[in-house]
């Protein structure tokens, strides 16, 4: 049964919004915190340290508030595709960002 | 004629059917932003050194508007949550609460925007450059009669490059004044507006396709909470769903600033 199905209690709901927010102003508090901070040489241990935390955040929101981690199987599968998709997509990205064609003209 | 579905769980998905088409919506949305955020990282790497602009926005109101979505996608939750348990009065009250903050956050980044479209760069015929916001032009002012001046709220500085990074101690240090300048004087001038640079487009075609997508669905949660009383009356179960599914839009918007938030504002 996914979460939307069963029985629900506002309460319970009151408790876990409140949690769920507080993790929120927590993990936004540490991206600007890691953002103006002195780590590393410039920014690429910044960008992977604010990223993983927003990825944390990101989990809290699709796990409990979107209830994904109660949810029904085809939900699963789709969203499966389309992460290799995703990953596809950005690993292209990253492929090409070591290989700009020959002539390639930065303004 | 009646839709099949709209309640019952369709046997061979195990969902009803509007539920499937949202998640596989939203799927179709993650490649949409996926695509531009791909294009962000290829502008990035591809910006020559130090000319990536770091601090142009403003991380106080970045953060406001972050905490003000994580607040609707609350009240988005609870809304449905007292649709549940067939509770109207509060399924109002969260709602009308996710709009007014839906609205503050269009608020904000029509204000951002705006101060984004009163920024000047301004080239100069001696090879310098004046930066600040507009405060007047005079009223010959006519680049291309190079007659009259306009004046900023900035300062000159020798090198665009300068520019780029508001974090560094030599920004950060700057005094700001008034700058007025001749129409003589100026070779370029032009707003931090989408066209300004790699950073500037790509800011605003994020942002913009995100406010776009807030202003959406932040029309369908209006139009759920003002004409939906008739449907809840019918049949409440088929208005929870709804909601539902009006609200997983929501927590994709959230979900997508999220990220947008730290890539934009903070790196």
């Amino acid at each position: 049964m996914s979460e939307s199905e069963k029985p629900v209690c506002l309460k319970s709901y009151f408790r876990l919004c409140a949690v769920v927010f507080l993790v929120v102003v927590c993990t936004t508090s540490a991206m600007i915190a890691t953002s103006f901070s002195h780590i590393g040489e410039g920014w690429t241990l910044k960008v992977a340290l604010i990223l993983a935390i927003a990825v944390v955040n990101a989990f809290l929101v699709a796990g409990y508030l979107m209830h994904l981690l109660s949810e029904k199987k085809l939900v699963y599968t789709v969203l499966a595709f389309t992460v290799v998709f995703f990953i596809g997509l950005m690993g292209l990205t990253v492929w090409a960002t070591n290989g700009f064609p020959p002539g390639t003209v930065n303004h | 004629m009646e839709i099949p579905y709209t309640i019952q769980i369709r046997p061979d998905t195990g969902l009803y059917n509007a539920k499937l088409g949202i998640w596989l919506f939203l799927a179709s949305e993650v490649m949409l932003f996926g695509g531009l955020f791909s294009a962000y990282i290829l502008l990035r790497v591809g910006a020559e050194p130090g000319m990536w602009p770091h601090g142009w926005l403003n991380v106080t109101l970045g953060t406001v508007n972050t905490l003000l979505l994580a607040l609707s996608a609350i009240t988005t939750l609870l809304a449905w949550a007292a649709c549940k348990v067939r509770d109207f009065r509060k399924f109002k009250i969260f709602h009308a609460c996710t709009i007014l903050l839906a609205l503050t956050f269009l608020g904000i980044k029509s204000f951002e925007y705006h101060d984004k479209l009163i920024h000047y760069e301004v080239q100069l015929t001696n090879g310098k450059f004046a930066d600040g916001h507009l405060i007047e032009k005079s009223t010959d002012f006519d680049l291309a009669k190079k007659s009259g001046t306009v004046t900023l709220h900035g300062r000159i500085v020798d090198d665009e490059r300068d520019l780029m990074d508001l974090r560094s101690p030599a920004a950060q240090s700057a005094k700001l004044d008034e700058v007025t300048i001749t129409a003589a004087d100026i070779k370029k001038m032009e707003n931090y507006g989408p066209k300004h640079n790699t950073f500037t487009a790509i800011y605003f075609t994020l942002t913009g396709l995100h406010a776009l997508h807030i202003l959406g669905g932040t029309i369908v949660i209006f139009y759920l909470w003002a004409f939906g009383g008739a449907m809840w009356k019918t049949d409440p179960e088929r208005f929870t769903n709804r909601i539902e599914v009006s609200g997983l839009f929501w927590h994709f918007v959230d979900l997508v600033w999220i990220f947008l938030f730290p890539v934009l504002y903070l790196t």
